[in-house]
């Protein structure tokens, strides 16, 4: 009897199951036809790698190397070099977006908060090589998501032609742009 | 001038089926589509109506690569055998009255056949390929054909019993008052199970379970050979729908004046369910379908001829 039983839950639970699927027909569907309709990305989503610069106009980043080396698909490369002012800059700074998987860490390694992920994910190229980003192509112009923070109000090391009097600490609130909880 | 009139009408008859077969890979894509919420294709043409045209070039102008560890002989022969024989299931089908191609009187008998056989182009296909996932695929393809074949078999043989004639078209003129579904419903169940089987679909595509094997016995093949096992998939699908529509629907029986237009439509409601089929049901382990044919299945089907002739032995 049970083994009778068994067979007629089987069966039915498998007619439920088409039933369902078939009542689908009548929704919506939830495709977005993307070229025409553009999705709306939210300012956590992690997409193209910008270079930003701080407030006064200066390069943000200081070629720590911290973000080449925590890079999982090592993709990215630069090298340190000083201007006369004793401040550091990379000489260059290279990011191969074939390699890159958009994993953020450099983001989450930067201290001065200069490397950025930015919701921008149309980064499709014909040619390999066209995917190798330059600094030229990599820096903007503006701070980017994080446009109150200066490295060198915070910590740093001493150099000309900078005042470190301001050390108010304005990052304690909750940052919502952050990956980080 | 007869044979010619007839070779021209039944040539034409094979080039519709086959047109068929490639609308039906489109016609699927779209109603899977449909049914899972998404769009399906809809960029070439108007509402993705030249995608069959896009999908024959592709097909057409890939690298037709024979691997050099393969038997040469039988790797190219084989998915000839899956178009041919898929072909040929659709030829004992009648449109209306006695418009076949062909009307021999062991049209069940016929149809048997070539379903075993279909057995065939798969075996050859993984032993000649010389490599394990196709060999594997086209075991697993043959246990399960053996297997399904014989209440295939004893499925129609209580239909035979009941109209008394070998023949398709007998078949459907002794549904003339009600179709054979209603006293045969169990039998139309076990029928339905076992062509699924038999066309190698969702959920018993264990020859060709992406999954475990990658793509079975046909891992090998490449552009217009693969583009063969493709359509006589699609083909057999059609033909064994339109053999389900004869033997438990009525066939061409229905609306009186428009008998065509009766059995194209019960055909597609019938594709239509092997698509949902597809849509809803997930693909049950190796050895659970080979014990769900032989200890459940098979039973009921004998049991179902056991009520059949008693019943046919007391009233006549």
């Amino acid at each position: 009897m049970l083994f009778l039983k068994n067979i007629l839950y089987g069966f039915f639970s498998q007619i439920r199951s088409m039933f369902f699927t078939f009542i689908n027909i009548f929704c919506k569907s939830e495709t977005v036809m993307y070229p025409e309709e553009k999705t709306k990305l939210f300012p956590r989503y992690r997409g193209r790698i910008v270079l930003t610069k701080d407030k006064d106009g200066y390069e943000r980043c200081v070629a720590c190397n911290l973000c080449a080396s925590v890079c999982p698909s090592s993709c990215i490369i630069l090298q340190q070099k000083k201007d006369k002012n004793g401040r550091s800059y990379p000489k260059f700074f290279k990011i191969d977006f074939s390699r890159c998987i958009f994993c953020g860490l450099c983001e989450e390694a930067c201290p001065t908060a200069a490397i950025q992920l930015l919701p921008d994910f149309e980064l499709s190229d014909y040619k390999k090589k066209d995917l190798i980003y330059e600094k030229e192509d990599l820096i903007i112009s503006n701070q980017g998501k994080y446009l109150d923070y200066d490295f060198y109000s915070v910590s740093g090391v001493k150099i000309k032609n900078k005042n470190f009097s301001k050390n108010n600490n304005s990052i304690n609130h909750v940052d919502t742009k952050k990956i980080l909880p | 001038m007869n044979i010619l009139l007839n070779f021209i009408s039944a040539f034409s008859f094979v080039i519709l089926i086959t047109m068929l077969g490639a609308f039906l890979s489109i016609l699927e894509r779209k109603v899977l589509a449909i049914l899972q919420n998404r769009c399906g294709p809809n960029r070439v043409g108007w509402f993705g109506s030249l995608q069959i045209l896009a999908d024959m070039i592709k097909i057409f102008f890939k690298e037709d690569w024979i691997p050099p560890f393969s038997k040469k002989f039988i790797f190219f022969i084989s998915p000839i055998i899956a178009f041919c024989i898929s072909l040929f299931m659709f030829f004992i089908i009648p449109f209306y009255n006695k418009c076949n191609i062909l009307n021999i009187n062991i049209g069940i008998l016929f149809f048997l056949m070539l379903v075993s056989l279909t057995m065939y182009s798969t075996i050859l296909s993984g032993i000649s390929s010389g490599n394990k996932y196709s060999l594997l695929g086209s075991i697993r393809s043959i246990s399960q054909i053996i297997s399904y074949e014989i209440f295939l078999g004893i499925s129609l043989m209580s239909i035979i019993i009941k109209s008394n004639s070998y023949n398709i078209n007998d078949i459907i003129i002794s549904q003339k008052y009600v179709w054979n579904i209603i006293p045969q419903f169990l039998n139309f169940l076990v029928f339905f199970i076992a062509s699924l089987a038999i066309c190698h679909r969702h959920p018993f595509d264990q020859p060709e379970s992406e999954q475990e094997i990658s793509d079975g016995y046909r891992i090998e093949y490449s552009g217009m050979k693969f583009g063969m096992f493709f359509i006589s998939e699609y083909i057999s699908i059609f033909s064994v729908s339109a053999f389900i529509a004869c033997i438990f629907f009525g066939g061409y029986l229905g609306i009186n004046n428009f008998p065509i237009s009766c059995i194209i439509l019960k055909t597609f409601i019938l594709v239509f369910l092997f698509i949902l089929v597809r849509a809803s049901i997930p693909r049950p382990r190796y050895d659970k379908i080979i014990s769900f044919g032989w200890k459940f299945c098979f039973p009921v089907s004998l049991l179902n001829l056991f009520g059949t002739t008693l019943f046919v032995l007391i009233y006549n």
